[in-house]
């Protein structure tokens, strides 16, 4: 603590005074694990049709890099342009750190709001305004093993929560002693919120001022969730003590995962070359009521207000959201592209497993935008659900308790939007 | 914190009194004052002033919004230390830090001794060489050493559960199971440190003189009874300063669990100082973190004057 703080005190005077002036603009760009490797042939090629500037690309490894941009965001040493995973989108902006890009969208002639899926889109929409633009998108939906969903007496993949139970009861029915019907890693959020959102629930209510877990809606998923674990369907394991999964998903340790695009990949690479047809993906199952709908996750472009080569960082992000360029960002890293036309352009639909991700992501929604988001989930979700899983705790108390760290969490939030609304004049 | 208190702990330094009046004065000042004027001014700028300034965050709720804008920042008074103490995780982390100090420091001091003792006997070769092996740990980096420990706690391939394997024990999932996990962690530190103790034992020992054991061997003292009675006592201040270095050393736990654990499995080996960091640095709510900072300084400062007390009434 002291000696982080009195590093911090030592940096601050030198934050800012990096960009040698060049006869090029010198852009800084972020980029997040693999990413920022991988996507290198994009970025020469920027700089081949942009003679007078110059990319400068930092690699963050996706394990530090909310603790780096906070840190640079105190330390004014921020980028000008960055890959931020979208759910941190409503955080930076509360910082004020984040360009709106509602205007520059506008009159841009090359970008097409239409284009974009509409739940990924809006994960980039804080509070009416853009502030940010969507680089890749990916949502989780259900691996299965076919062969064994057909062994169990279902030829097709589940469509409806009824019919999803039914088939992993099945399928569990035939499975040996360690084995499962599915895999669920009790230290994961997605999956319970990803059934959150498919009933339409609520977690955070009155403009993410107070924890609605507790309500109707989200213990409907929430039942549903752990009854998975109460019927021993599924594995009560975090998914650090899973080694390989994809190794145990072609022994059939599990027949059924639910996890993202990235691994569509990694499965074909990592199973036997046999296994190909032996599985498959399918859109989440639908709940009694209301679509199917599954998590908006995704990587965004953003641009840092203090940036100082806005219009020429506006250009970079502009040509990486050409169509033409999410393809060829979808074969270099596999990411799958956040615009229709590029899915069509691409062949990509014509992939059965990626396909079945179409189809999802034309119905995914945001998770709520507020800053305390991924410290609610992470922190504290995680916790109750595994409380409720491993320790046997009662469902509805427990998610009475969680409300009431959320809301303790969320303090400070009800009082800045009571002082904001109390002065209007105070600027946001 | 640390020498502050090694100028308690050293053998007291022959002070010779100086008479105060004939001192050359400027401004008012004694000359001496300003010969130390620039050290002072770096301890109180780099060293004080933080110190305050965390104090003072600790009653705030300084949090990214507070970075943003200053007019975010609200005094909370003690809510921190109150919030604190609600948290079940920062009991947890207390819990798993006393366990990690109470057990990983004597086994930490003994290895030390044990090693310094092996080293400074006449029947040992190759000194040099074994101090530099003993002590090489100390100086590697640590998320090197984690690379290697991992693969020698690894359920199927390590070598720590290949030798249990030959005894018929085990197999031990050293990192997935609540209950291995912070021995393991303990294990990895002990090893990764005793060096350092190990040679300032060995300077201890050094420097008890010779005839002291001449005349207890004339006695008729046995290996054993030369050990307790002589060695022992004459390492007193030594001793003290090993058990309250260390001590100080290992309330500070993070490194260990952050590259080996991230605090896993179910928190087992998740430290006050990682709960610190976490809330410092993950949520950046640094006035939250400030507390944290404070309880463990207060919890490191009754730990040591315990100890303190305690080897002075023994060595009186």
């Amino acid at each position: 603590m002291r000696s982080s703080l009195l590093a911090l005190a030592l940096l601050l005077p030198f934050a800012g005074c990096g960009a040698a002036e060049d006869s090029r603009q010198t852009v800084d760009f972020w980029a997040m694990g693999a990413e920022g490797e991988r996507a290198l042939p994009l970025i020469q090629e920027f700089e081949a049709a942009h003679p007078d500037i110059h990319i400068r690309v930092e690699q963050v490894p996706w394990n530090a890099a909310h603790e780096k941009l906070l840190t640079a965001f105190a330390g004014n040493s921020l980028p000008d342009v960055c890959q931020l995973g979208n759910t941190w989108i409503a955080e930076f902006a509360a910082l004020g750190a984040l360009e709106d890009l509602t205007e520059r969208v506008e009159m841009s002639s090359d970008i097409d709001k239409r284009d974009y899926f509409a739940g990924v889109w809006n994960s980039n929409v804080v509070a009416g305004l853009t502030m940010g633009l969507p680089w890749y998108v990916d949502t989780r939906l259900l691996f299965y093993r076919t062969d064994l969903l057909k062994a169990a007496g279902h030829d097709k993949p589940p469509a409806t929560w009824a019919e999803w139970m039914q088939a992993l009861r099945d399928v569990q029915a035939r499975q040996p002693p360690g084995s499962y019907a599915i895999l669920l890693p009790v230290n994961e959020f997605e999956q319970p919120m990803i059934l959150g959102l498919e009933v339409g629930a609520e977690m955070l209510r009155d403009n993410a001022q107070y924890g609605n877990f507790s309500g109707e809606r989200f213990r409907e998923a929430f039942r549903f969730y752990v009854n998975i674990f109460r019927e021993g369907l599924a594995p009560k394991l975090s998914n650090t003590r899973i080694s390989n999964v994809w190794q145990e998903f072609e022994r059939g340790t599990f027949a059924m995962y639910i996890t993202g695009p990235w691994n569509v990949g990694e499965f074909r690479r990592r199973m036997s070359p046999g296994m190909e047809d032996k599985w498959s993906t399918a859109p989440w199952p639908r709940p009694p009521h209301g679509p199917a709908s599954s998590n908006a996750g995704g990587a965004s472009l953003v641009l840092f207000k203090n940036s100082p080569h806005k219009d020429a960082a506006w250009e970079f992000i502009k040509f990486l959201q050409q169509p033409r360029q999410q393809i060829r960002f979808n074969e270099l890293t596999g990411n799958l592209p956040p615009g229709q036309k590029a899915w069509q352009d691409s062949g990509l639909l014509d992939d059965k497993k990626f396909a079945a991700f179409y189809e999802q992501l034309k119905n995914v929604t945001p998770a709520p935008a507020a800053p305390e988001w991924e410290q609610i989930m992470t922190g504290e979700f995680v916790k109750t659900a595994e409380a409720v899983i491993n320790g046997g705790a009662d469902m509805d108390e427990a998610l009475k308790a969680l409300d009431d760290k959320v809301n303790q969490l969320l303090e400070k939030r009800r009082w800045m939007l009571a002082r904001k609304s109390a002065s209007p004049t105070f600027e946001h | 914190m640390a020498y502050l208190l090694i100028t308690d702990v050293a053998p007291a330094a022959t002070q010779k009194q100086v008479p105060t009046g004939s001192q050359p004065r400027l401004w008012g000042l004694p000359a001496g004052w300003w010969f130390v004027a620039p050290a002072l001014a770096i301890i109180f700028l780099f060293f004080l002033a933080p110190i305050f300034a965390s104090l003072l965050l600790s009653f705030t709720d300084f949090d990214i919004y507070a970075l943003a804008d200053w007019r975010n920042l609200r005094f909370v008074g003690l809510d921190n230390y109150h919030q604190l103490f609600n948290t079940p995780r920062f009991w947890t982390a207390l819990k798993n830090t006393l366990y990690f100090v109470l057990l990983g420091g004597p086994l930490s001091v003994a290895t030390s001794l044990g090693a310094a003792l092996l080293l400074e006997a006449k029947a040992t070769r190759f000194k040099a060489l074994w101090r530099t092996v003993f002590f090489a740990p100390v100086v590697t980096t640590l998320v090197a050493v984690a690379v290697v420990w991992r693969y020698l706690y690894h359920t199927q391939y390590g070598l720590i559960n290949h030798l249990l394997a030959a005894l018929h024990i085990g197999p031990i999932d050293w990192m997935g199971s609540p209950r291995w996990a912070m021995p393991a962690i303990i294990l990895l530190a002990v090893w990764k440190n005793f060096g350092y103790n190990m040679v300032i034992f060995m300077a201890g020992l050094q420097s008890i003189p010779r005839e002291l054991y001449e005349a207890a061997e004339v006695d008729g003292a046995s290996p054993t009874r030369r050990f307790w009675h002589v060695t022992m006592p004459m390492l007193g201040p030594t001793f003290l300063f090993v058990g309250v270095t260390t001590m100080i050393g290992l309330f500070q736990l993070f490194a260990e669990p952050y590259v080996m654990t991230q605090g896993g499995p179910l928190d087992s080996t998740y430290s006050l100082v990682m709960l610190m960091y976490e809330q410092g640095f993950r949520w950046w709510r640094l006035g939250f973190a400030s507390s944290v900072a404070f309880v463990l300084f207060a919890l490191t400062l009754a730990a040591t004057s315990i100890q303190l007390r305690l080897q002075r009434r023994s060595a009186a």
